[in-house]
């Protein structure tokens, strides 16, 4: 069975381009980048051009990329990095829908003694920005924001967002894994001082991420060892996944137009289809602000994990906010921060698609998934009767 | 991904006995919406309390519908009495296996069966769901928790949290199901199981009241007299008035009245209706 990947903002599949690229440095060129011979000073070469290539997606200096393991270290080592860099200054602003590798480090540092402030988030998702104004504090030491979010693809204004930060002394972090080649990115005129990205988000290998830290930017390595990437992240680098990322980038960069016009329209007509086919359903999140990838999706009465297990048979693979995925018992943090009833929290499927999906699979998810909505439904008590109001129309 | 066995997944995708039966003589509900999984169970019985069919209609995820669906398989067929014999770990068990976090299905299951037999007896809640409510999050009572420490021999607070749902949410709860694990673990023995009441419908026709006299007095007060050397004799119910001859030991017996009120009186109340009065036929 032909396996339908819908969960793009999970993971990706490697690039067939990106994939050749990488080969060589798995088998004859093998040599470690740091040693003063020419075997490996040839893939010392090979990683230089691959931070040129990340820079250029990024739209800054080929310096100021620290290659590293993922989007979680980015974000781990940018945070820890402003605290270090500030002694003085014991304040965080976070919001309440990033991803756990913010959330849970902000949370870890409360219990050393910082202060954090968690932003709210309205019923589409989006920030409030005079509440971040009126966050701020002398002791700020930083703000650290999502650009775009991993579960409904709500995009933040991340330029105004650091604008407002940074004309208060606080450095700003983001967390841009999930807008890599899907949002133009330019750190020439977005004022952020840290902003991580990870690869296998945009079809390079898993274990490969990279950290854009601001030329001029007190900085603290988290990780401490040998001299790799200017002492900035010690190790010896994951260099096959660093020649991945580095040509990922450039695909992603190329395809970037592609993206928000034939995986937008894809994602469209899927998000209209299922709309159109299944009654009390409801699109999560702005749809106005939004990655082009990406459709969170809530199916009333019924709950994800069933949904999802159905959609398996069938070789569809989503993910879903419901509680019952996460071995947590409720539902995702990112739909209670938005206050979406739990009538629909619990049956959210989330849709993450990219330039590898096809029309013909769009097709079978339309016609198999209303009628997986159905048969759970026959199942489920809390079914609305014919003539019934909706259970729940907030 | 959970690690669902074949069997979870055969009743989760095909599962047994789903829908309403219009005319059940009980329905238990437990869960909810908001608590992510819901159970509704109904259930048909005959003369004798024997469930001739059960069916359910169930909100929530692969391991609740597959819990729902060996619910009612494993019911099916068994007397009411026989069924609450049935355990979570009976359902679990049955599907071969849970993963641990969703042990709370299987407790469901159980608990909407009790439900559906509190139902039947004309009883308002079941009983475990009175007292404190300890997880606000998910409504849950520290009967509920004392009981699942006890019947599944929880060691932990996770445990608890797999079991009952307790402590999921917000975790405010977590203290206090601490001190009431190393509560119930020091004083295990006086927890007492969870005693659904014994059959008592209202409103019972003659034939009902006479079978259900009829199944007491054989089952259990006749097998209780004749051990000491007595019997008892059925000799006929006229309206809640039930005549008896005793027997053997029993006839000349000085205490005979004493048995015939406090005891063959006194388990037929319990048994059948509050109001039945026992007279001896000589």
């Amino acid at each position: 069975m032909a396996v339908i990947y819908l969960d793009n903002n999970a993971t990706t599949r490697v690039d067939p381009a990106v994939l050749e690229e990488m080969l060589p440095f798995f088998s004859e060129r093998y040599g470690n980048p740091s040693s003063m011979h020419a075997f490996g000073g040839s893939v010392g070469r090979e990683l230089s051009q691959a931070r040129e290539r990340v820079a250029q997606a990024l739209g800054c200096a080929p310096g100021e990329v620290v290659f590293n393991a993922c989007g979680t270290e980015g974000d781990n080592t940018a945070i820890r990095s402003a605290l270090a860099s500030q002694p003085e200054k014991r304040h965080i602003i976070t919001t309440r829908v990033e991803h756990p590798a913010v959330l849970n480090v902000v949370k870890h540092l409360e219990r050393k003694g910082y202060e954090a402030t968690y932003l709210g988030v309205d019923h589409e998702g989006m920030l409030d920005l005079d509440e971040l104004r009126d966050s701020l504090r002398p002791d700020t030491a930083l703000v650290s924001v999502m650009w775009a979010n991993n579960e409904t693809g709500a995009v933040f204004p991340i330029h105004e967002i650091a604008r407002i930060a940074k004309e208060r002394g606080a450095l700003v972090h983001t967390d841009a894994v999930q807008v890599l080649g899907k949002i133009p990115i330019d750190l020439k005129t977005l004022p952020v001082d840290f902003l991580a990205v990870s690869g296998h988000k945009v079809h390079a290998p898993k274990g490969v991420g990279a950290l854009f830290v601001r030329k001029g930017v007190q900085y603290r390595p988290f990780m401490l060892g040998g001299h790799q990437e200017h002492g900035r992240r010690a190790g010896t680098e994951n260099t096959t996944g660093i020649i991945g990322l580095g040509k990922a980038c450039e695909i992603a960069q190329a395809n970037i137009a592609h993206e928000n016009s034939a995986v937008k329209a894809l994602r469209d007509r899927l998000e209209a289809g299922l709309l159109a086919a299944i009654p009390e359903a409801r699109v999560n999140g702005s749809t106005a602000s939004r990655l082009p990838n990406t459709t969170n999706i809530s199916f009333q009465y019924v709950e994800g994990e069933a949904i999802l297990l159905m959609m398996d048979a069938f070789g569809i693979c989503a993910s879903s906010g419901s509680a019952c995925t996460s071995g947590s018992l409720e539902p995702s943090h990112v739909l209670r921060a938005m206050g979406v009833p739990f009538t629909y929290a619990h049956g959210s499927i989330r849709f993450s698609l990219s330039r590898f999906n096809t029309d013909a699979e769009v097709d079978t998810v339309l016609a198999e998934l209303p009628k997986i909505i159905a048969r759970l439904r026959e199942i489920s008590p809390f079914k609305r009767q014919e003539g019934e109001a909706p259970a729940c129309t907030c | 991904m959970w690690e669902y066995t074949d069997k979870v997944r055969e009743h989760f995708i095909n599962p047994r006995n789903v829908g309403e039966i219009p005319d059940a003589d009980c329905v238990g509900e437990v869960g909810s919406l908001a608590c992510g999984d819901a159970l509704k169970l109904f259930l048909k019985l005959d003369e004798n309390e024997r469930i001739v069919d059960a069916k359910f209609q169930t909100f929530g995820c692969a391991s609740a519908i597959a819990s729902s669906s060996a619910l009612t398989e494993m019911i099916k067929g068994k007397t009411v009495d026989e069924a609450l014999e049935v355990s979570n770990q009976d359902i679990a068990q049955f599907l071969g296996g849970l993963p641990k976090e969703k042990m709370h299905c299987s407790v469901m299951g159980k608990e909407a069966l009790e439900a559906a037999v509190a139902n039947l007896r004309g009883l308002p809640v079941a009983p475990h769901e009175e007292g404190e409510v300890v997880c606000e999050c998910f409504g849950v009572t520290d009967q509920t928790i004392r009981r699942a420490i006890a019947e599944n021999n929880l060691s932990t607070v996770e445990e608890i949290t797999d079991f009952t749902k307790a402590g999921g949410g917000c975790g405010k709860c977590l203290d206090r199901l601490a001190d009431i694990l190393a509560e119930a673990k020091g004083q295990k023995k006086e927890l007492k199981p969870l005693e659904i009441a014994p059959a008592k419908p209202a409103g019972l026709t003659n034939m009902q009241r006479m079978k259900l006299v009829s199944k007491t007095i054989e089952e259990e007060i006749a097998p209780s007299l004749q051990k000491d050397g007595g019997d008892i004799e059925l000799v006929d119910v006229d309206g809640k008035t039930v005549l008896v001859k005793l027997r053997g030991a029993c006839s000349s017996c000085k205490s005979s009245q004493v048995t015939l009120k406090q005891f063959v009186e006194k388990r037929l109340r319990e048994a059948v209706e509050q109001d039945i009065t026992v007279q001896e036929v000589r």
